[in-house]
């Protein structure tokens, strides 16, 4: 209990002298650990709007659509069909009129929501009447009707009787036209010739669904008409799979610049802790209990966060039911702080290692590693203006640091690749949802959920991929402060030496915007792939070259100041302390 | 000649009640040529007034002047030309780069000054030469024996052709082999002319100076002209107590 609480003291003590690096280390796991709740909670559950659906509605296994009502009624007793419903007249209108819109509407005639097979569920207003109609409600919302407003089709004055959701059809505007159910009077009242018979069928075997309607003319199966649901909801899943693991090795890259930051510092209280007699394993726990609070913070406010913002993002079209808000289980809350724990603890595990082991003495004066020797760079850099020459020795003596900026730089510019070209895609797909089947002037819900996704994602990224850059600075410049002062003793102005260090971090970041572009590519194709979006992706090639100056500038400006402070610490200060 | 001058020197570091007065008030020539020694007991102020005289650290009060220029009032772009082509360091725990070779360390300020790459290598190994270290040449410091690391960071003070060099406690690190040969290199640039402040805590170091001046609680508070070098250990010892 006393050894416990020592910990916990010591711990805590420092956390508290170092409140600035535990607030950076609790972004940057809050980040990853919102993520991954966000992720678990709203993910792997894309089709459940769609199932939901199918429960709420008695939806079909299978739905046949013929020009021939009587080649309907065959199927309707082929082998494998144990119900069906209809054949439902539908009529194809080019003039159904709201306000001042005009779109296409496919209206259907059926004089009740009831049946063995596809009952629509009437979420708001009652089912139609002589006079009424009742509008899908992806395709209602995207008319900005509701019970009781007044539209017209084929010239006829229809009242709004009803919104419903149904299984039997892809929601508006995933399938379109959008669709309207009118009895069958009315149907007849308007004029139309008929454009098609449809039948939901129930099938003795659901599963089996694809294989009858491959064997069927006209036949499409639930299995199918579900993928096209859900498509951006699929999206959505991949996005935040992406997302959460892009934010995990940001977060890793992030608690292991802070570590080896710190390292000179941690070693002498290593030492410091080692000569006033307390035990390996009791610096261990003092070092790790200090990295496993953030971790654990980090986590309860991930869960909460995650949770709290699961219903924005997991949003169904809304053609489809909604569940409740997602709960956290057990197993995810488990797993957030496993993984919040993990991160710090694989990244300070080496660090904390290796000062135990270190003699007193040594970890006393606090060694930190020697610099690494790069013969070829400081032969080229001799050959550089000073301040490139500065800049590229600074970054070579550190190639472990390097590494970590570049491919920190590269993880986040590689998802900026991905969300342009996601964008594109996006943009694309818009560009296509006009014309005449499409309601002028109403946002796209299946893109907009994609969109809102992905904003949070880079947004979330971006913010660490910051964090990182000025912890990199701040580390760089930790590292260059005495060899800094030196080459200004010798000679180096403090301008000089300002740009020098922001060199060192903009060598990185240029790489690391080239290689983001291949990367973010391969990223966005990989995504589309698992979610089986169909088609080329419509990326747009011309805005990815800018990247590279988009991500030096902004390293740039993210560095400049820690640089500047650094370049302008007084000489003799430096010099004298150690 | 004076080549470097103080008056009135002072640096004050602190505030109120806890100000604490490293260099109080010092007046120092060194002419050209001249080898001064700066003696005294640990936290007298030597370092920091080494520090003013170089335009490392910017003095409370008082003036440098290097020649006709005054420099403690200098902008940093300008001291750092000054660095460059003028003032030459020596430091106690020689300040080596770590990861370059000897040869690096001493082209290092030829680079910073803008020298081209085989400018600044000819002329580091003909001192690399001169400091009796050109077979080291190749060898990164921890390689290098005390005394070699000192003797690469004298030849580095040296590639500027520096008006004067400033060396703060250049044995203060080094045992007494490796203080001999450091001690030997220093007579050797005295008899070249090379003008030298040096601050120390070493009789046989001071020993070597034309002049030896005492600091106490940041002043100034002795001056001894030696016979020549090498020869005044005597007087020197004389002066301490």
């Amino acid at each position: 209990m006393g050894v416990l609480l020592l910990v916990a003291r010591l711990a805590l003590r420092d956390l508290r002298r170092r409140r600035g690096e535990a607030l950076i280390l609790l972004i940057a796991l809050t980040a990853t650990t919102t993520t991954l709740a966000l992720g678990r909670t709203v993910g792997g559950g894309a089709d459940r709007p769609w199932e939901r659906t199918r429960a709420a509605t008695a939806g079909p296994d299978a739905v046949a659509t013929s020009a021939n009502a009587a080649d309907l009624a065959a199927l309707a007793h082929a082998p494998g069909v144990t119900a069906s419903a209809g054949p439902y007249a539908t009529v194809f209108v080019d003039d159904l009129r709201v306000r001042d819109v005009r779109v296409t509407a496919l209206v259907q005639g059926r004089d009740g929501p009831g049946g063995p097979v596809d009952r629509p569920q009437v979420t708001s207003g009652t089912w139609a009447r002589r006079g009424g109609v009742v509008v899908e409600r992806a395709f209602a919302t995207a008319l900005g009707v509701r019970p009781g407003d007044g539209l017209s089709i084929a010239g006829r004055r229809l009242t709004v009787a009803g919104v419903a959701v149904t299984a039997g059809r892809v929601p508006y505007p995933s399938s379109t036209p959008g669709l309207v159910w009118a009895t069958r009077a009315d149907l007849r009242r308007l004029g139309r010739p008929m454009t098609s018979h449809v039948m939901p069928l129930r099938l003795a075997d659901p599963s089996a669904a694809p294989s009858f309607a491959a064997a069927h003319r006209g036949v499409r199966a639930w299995q199918d008409m579900g993928a096209s649901a859900t498509a951006e909801l699929h999206l959505v899943d991949q996005a935040l799979m992406t997302g959460t693991w892009a934010l995990a090795l940001l977060a890793v890259a992030c608690v292991t610049i802070l570590v080896g930051g710190r390292l000179a510092d941690q070693t002498r209280r290593v030492g410091l802790l080692k000569a006033v007699g307390a035990a390996p394993r009791i610096v261990a726990a003092v070092l790790l209990a200090e990295y496993a609070v953030p971790a654990v913070a980090a986590s309860a406010i991930g869960l909460v966060a995650g949770w709290a913002a699961a219903p924005l993002l997991a949003r169904p079209s809304a053609g489809l039911v909604a569940g409740g808000r997602p709960g956290v289980t057990v197993g995810t809350a488990a797993l957030v702080l496993a993984v919040a724990v993990a991160v710090t603890g694989a990244a300070t595990l080496v660090p904390v290692v290796r000062g135990t082991r270190m003699s007193t003495t040594r970890a006393l004066a606090g060694p930190a590693r020697p610099p690494r020797r790069s013969a070829g760079l400081i032969r080229l850099s001799a050959r550089l203006p000073v301040p490139l020459l500065l800049g590229l020795r600074l970054a070579a003596r550190r190639p472990r640091r390097s590494a970590l900026a570049l491919a920190s730089l590269a993880v986040t510019a590689a998802m900026v690749v991905a969300a342009i070209a996601l964008h594109g895609d996006i943009a694309h797909k818009d560009a296509r949802t006009t014309g005449p089947m499409f309601v002028p002037g109403a946002e796209n819900p299946v893109t907009r959920q994609v969109n809102q996704v992905v904003i949070v994602m880079t947004l979330a990224l971006v913010v660490l991929a910051a964090v990182n850059a000025v912890l990199i600075a701040w580390a760089g410049s930790i590292d260059a402060r005495r060899p800094g002062a030196l080459a200004r003793a010798l000679g180096a102005t403090p301008g000089q030496l300002t740009a020098g260090l922001s060199a060192a971090q903009l060598l990185p970041a240029a790489l690391a915007g080239v290689l983001g572009i291949p990367l973010g590519l391969a990223v966005y194709a990989g995504a589309r792939a698992a979610a089986g979006v169909p088609g080329g992706a419509a990326i747009p090639y011309a805005w990815l070259p800018a990247v590279v100056p988009g991500t030096v500038v902004v390293v740039a400006l993210l560095t400049a100041l820690p640089a500047r402070l650094s370049g302008r610490r007084p000489i003799a200060e430096v010099l004298r302390a150690d | 000649m004076a080549i470097l001058r103080a008056h009135g020197l002072r640096k004050d570091y602190g505030k109120g009640t806890g100000l604490v007065r490293a260099v109080d008030h010092v007046d120092l020539d060194v002419a050209a040529g001249e080898t001064v020694a700066v003696v005294g007991p640990s936290g007298c102020g030597k370092s920091t007034l080494l520090h003013l005289l170089g335009g490392l650290e910017r003095p409370t009060g008082g003036e440098v002047w290097l020649g006709e220029q005054r420099i403690d009032r200098m902008p940093e772009a300008g001291l750092a030309r000054l660095r460059r082509h003028a003032l030459g360091f020596v430091f106690q725990g020689f300040e080596l780069v770590d990861e370059l070779t000897a040869r690096e360390n001493v082209e290092l300020p030829a680079l910073l000054a803008g020298e081209s790459p085989r400018v600044a290598r000819r002329r580091a190994a003909a001192l690399l030469e001169r400091v009796g270290l050109a077979d080291r040449a190749a060898h990164r410091p921890m390689a290098l024996s005390g005394g070699q690391r000192q003797r690469v960071a004298v030849a580095r003070a040296l590639i500027g052709r520096p008006r004067i060099v400033l060396a703060d406690e250049p044995t203060g690190n080094l045992d007494s082999a490796a203080t001999t040969e450091v001690l030997r290199l220093f007579t050797a640039l005295r008899a070249e002319g090379q003008t030298l402040l040096i601050v120390t805590h070493d009789s046989r170091v001071a020993a070597t100076a034309d002049r030896v001046v005492t600091m106490r609680d940041g002043a100034l508070v002795g001056r001894t002209h030696l016979a020549g070098a090498g020869g005044g250990t005597g007087a020197f010892a004389g002066l301490e107590g």
